[in-house]
């Protein structure tokens, strides 16, 4: 076992762990965020360069600070280590940074986008964030596409994060879709119109950080916030068969993975589970999925949450920030 | 003019042949190294020669070589990196072109160095005729002995497969290199761990520029004590420089690390002065990814002492006030030149070869150079001048790999030298977009 400290609170994690897992293991505000990083996917994260943190003492043995921001995700905790996340300036400097990179290109379509609601980069840019743009060009294009009877691509929407490449090499047997181009000229695409339909593909709509990959089969049906979320499972001959359904009355409208509080699901389930059972019959419904309460989903059900009684005048709130 | 160790015999006619190549001399220092000296004492000569890697980084080439993991069960490789794209810079490829065996030989020491049996050079997509070239060089040396196995006796066996790059400067970045010759799309890697750990399919590796194992050969033939006595201090021995830009003779050349910036620029026997009498502006020491020099820093540094053509005067002043020996493509702008367009050209040059992997590389470079472009074409702003110090100060060491940097450095580099270029083209929008792109008189309004 070894020590490190982050944000002044010290953890012991085995030896081989990350700075980002050691984080996780602590909890709390200090966790920092990630879009590209996925536990459950090998050789995810370094990418997006969102959990950035600041090595300021590198090991008891060499406790030279680290010259650069390290990605926590993947930079292995040494005994002794001592990291700033929240704590550091120039991290949440370089935060905020990778936000404004991260949406420039981004077409800021949530108000059509079937991820509002539960999109890490919205949740992202709510925190750390800066009201207003500093980007005054065109921003980059391409068509919607459909990979596949049961996903729909949203290429503007993408961030590169390589999840869903990541989910195609190691859940299926044959990817055929990966990173074409290079620079912001690069895209996720299929190479010339194959389809994306080998089973457990439809694990990349969960693990696509934002609305690039989203459900055909639940497409505008509802905005996530309105459906209850609830654990279920069945027997399934391909799959753990362990889901949330996510519910409007008696009816299911989409089937996920169990996402945790980092947005990383427990088990990625089948395309039958995912797409084909969307009977209530289909499933036995252990309870209400638990929802961190900051989530907007979590607002309708399970917290009694007061209304604002006074909407403050427009002036007297935050001031957008100029730059 | 200075000792020549890579270009002595460069302007024998045939000396691209084996037979002519070995008549002056050629293949003894791969000889003197397989039969009379042992592998590490190879890597002992290198050392003490002080050999920095010239790809740009200038690390010490026998201390890499004695980073390899030798308690690996898997195969040692040795990698060439003839990727050679960095705008300003073409001396690899000359070299290559001219006298290949040259290199061939120092990829023999150097990989018994090491204890590699299978070499690669990785040549950038568009030298497609070098690659013909060396895969002569790589049939002769065959034909004659110097490959194979049981090389001259010696016991000592290697293999050289040359390996053509699709076009992308990324590929010279020495991890996206290995990505691209495994096979893969060229996607630089997170480090550590290191190619000298894990490197081409997971064993251990080194990747070395094409000068840098040339030289190699001169080590041996000439031996370390008076390789290490030319040049100045820690950059010692010679090192090929391409030069470019508004001189009178553009070129490649030979010179003893620590000769003057001036004599360089003004010397006869290397770029003779700037073009049409013309007075100097800027000068980018080291390629295209380094920081700029004006006029007042390129002969002399901050303190007033003598810049010389060495890693450590060039970089002398940090940042601020000093740049970077890099690969050695000296680029030189007179008078005339424009440093707004010549630094847009370079931004979009990094936006076209961002491998696109991390986010502020790929947003920001297409960021800055759309700015840019802007500012270039009279539709710029005040406060864009200080937007691209912010986006470059963002993208610069928050990147996976260090193109991020060298996105970043030019742009932050010129805007620090030469921002009243920057706001005359803001101010006067009607002169950029109408006439040339201004001279250093245009400017002083
Ligand atoms: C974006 C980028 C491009 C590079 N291109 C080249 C190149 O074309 N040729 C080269 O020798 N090194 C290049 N390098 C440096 C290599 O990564 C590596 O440091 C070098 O090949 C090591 O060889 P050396 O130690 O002999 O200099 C590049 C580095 C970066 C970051
Ligand atoms: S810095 Fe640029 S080129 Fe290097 S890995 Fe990141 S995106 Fe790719
Ligand atoms: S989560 Fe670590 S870089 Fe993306």
């Amino acid at each position: 076992m070894i020590k490190i400290t982050i944000d002044n609170i010290t953890a012991e994690v085995p030896e081989g762990t990350t700075i980002l897992q050691a984080a996780r293991q602590i909890g709390g505000d200090i966790v920092p965020p990630t879009m590209c990083y996925y536990s459950k996917l090998k050789g995810t994260g370094g990418k997006c360069r969102t959990c950035l943190v600041k090595v300021v003492k590198g090991s008891e043995a060499d406790p030279r600070p680290m010259p650069k921001l390290v990605a926590s995700c993947s930079t292995l905790a040494q005994d002794g280590m001592v990291v700033e996340n929240t704590l550091s300036q120039e991290v949440m400097d370089a935060r905020k940074a990778i936000v404004e990179f991260l949406l420039i290109n981004h077409p800021l379509d949530c108000p059509v986008c079937d991820q509002a609601g539960e999109c890490d980069l919205q949740n992202l840019s709510y925190k750390h964030g800066v009201e207003g743009t500093r980007y005054e060009e065109d921003r980059r294009e391409f068509d919607v596409i459909d990979i596949g009877d049961k996903i729909k691509l949203h290429m503007n929407r993408c961030i590169l994060c390589y999840r869903c490449v990541y989910t195609m090499n190691q859940l299926t047997d044959n990817r055929n879709h990966g990173v074409l181009f290079r620079g912001d000229a690069a895209e996720i695409g299929t190479y010339i119109k194959n389809t994306i339909e080998q089973e457990f593909s439809g694990n990349i709509i969960d693990v696509c950080p934002v609305g690039a990959l989203t459900d055909r089969t639940f497409r505008f049906k509802s905005r996530v916030w309105f459906l209850k979320p609830m654990d279920a499972h069945r027997d399934c001959p391909h799959c753990a068969g362990k889901v949330t359904v996510w519910e409007f009355g008696n009816q299911i409208y989409r089937v996920t993975g169990r996402k945790n509080e980092f947005g990383e699901v427990d088990d990625f389930i089948c395309n039958e589970c995912r797409f084909e059972k969307k009977d209530i019959h289909d499933w036995v419904i252990e309870g209400p999925r638990k929802i961190t309460p900051r989530s907007v989903i979590s607002q309708n059900h399970y917290r009694n949450t007061k209304k604002q009684s006074i909407i403050l005048p427009l002036d007297e709130k935050t001031e957008p920030q100029q730059q | 003019m200075g000792r020549k160790i890579l270009l002595e015999h460069i302007d024998v006619p045939g000396i691209n042949t084996f037979d002519v190549y070995r008549a002056h001399g050629g293949y003894k220092a791969a000889e003197k190294a397989l039969k009379e000296m042992s592998a590490a004492q190879v890597v002992e000569e290198v050392k003490s020669a002080g050999l920095r890697g010239r790809g740009g980084a200038g690390f010490p080439t026998g201390m890499k070589w004695s980073f390899l993991d030798k308690k690996s069960a898997n195969p040692t490789y040795l990698v060439c990196n003839a990727d050679e794209s960095e705008p300003g810079t073409f001396k690899d490829r000359y070299l290559m072109e001219h006298i290949p065996h040259m290199l061939i030989e120092g990829v023999i020491i150097s990989s018994y160095a090491i204890g590699c049996n299978t070499a690669y050079i990785y040549v950038r997509g568009e030298f497609k005729y070098i690659i013909g070239i060396l895969n002569k060089a790589i049939r002769e040396a065959h034909a004659n002995g110097f490959l194979g196995n049981n090389i001259q006796g010696s016991g000592f066996n290697l293999e050289i497969h040359v390996h053509s790059g699709a076009g992308a400067y990324i590929c010279g970045e020495e991890t996206a290199l290995l990505e691209s010759l495994e096979g893969k799309r060229g996607n630089p890697r997170l480090k550590p761990p290191f190619p000298a750990v894990k490197g081409l399919y997971e064993s251990p590796t080194v990747v070395n520029n094409v000068e840098t194992l040339a030289t190699v050969v001169g080590i041996i033939n000439i031996g370390a004590a008076t390789y290490a006595g030319i040049g100045v201090g820690k950059s010692s021995g010679t090192k090929l420089i391409s030069a470019c830009g508004n001189i009178n003779k553009p070129g490649v050349y030979e010179i003893e690390l620590g000769i003057p910036v001036e004599e360089f620029i003004y010397s006869d026997v290397y770029c003779g002065g700037i073009k049409d009498g013309k007075k100097l502006k800027a000068v980018i020491p080291g390629g295209s990814s380094v920081p700029i020099l004006p006029q007042n820093l390129v002969c002399k540094t901050a303190n007033g002492d003598v810049r010389l053509m060495s890693y450590e005067s060039l970089a002398d002043g940090g940042f601020q006030t000093g740049s970077m020996l890099g690969s050695g493509g000296f680029i030189v702008l007179d008078e005339d030149a424009c440093v707004v367009r010549h630094t847009y050209t370079l931004a979009r040059f990094y936006r076209h070869e961002s491998c696109g992997q991390c986010s502020p590389c790929r947003e920001g470079t297409g960021w800055m150079e759309k700015v840019l472009y802007r500012i270039e074409n009279g539709e710029g702003r005040m406060h864009d001048i200080d937007l691209l110090v912010n986006i470059s100060k963002n993208i610069e060491g928050n990147t996976i790999c260090p193109l991020g940097d060298a996105a970043a450095w030019p742009v932050a580099a010129a805007i620090r030298h030469f921002r009243h270029e920057f706001e005359f083209h803001v101010k006067h929008p009607e002169i950029v977009k109408n006439i040339d792109h201004g001279s250093l008189e245009k400017f002083n309004i």
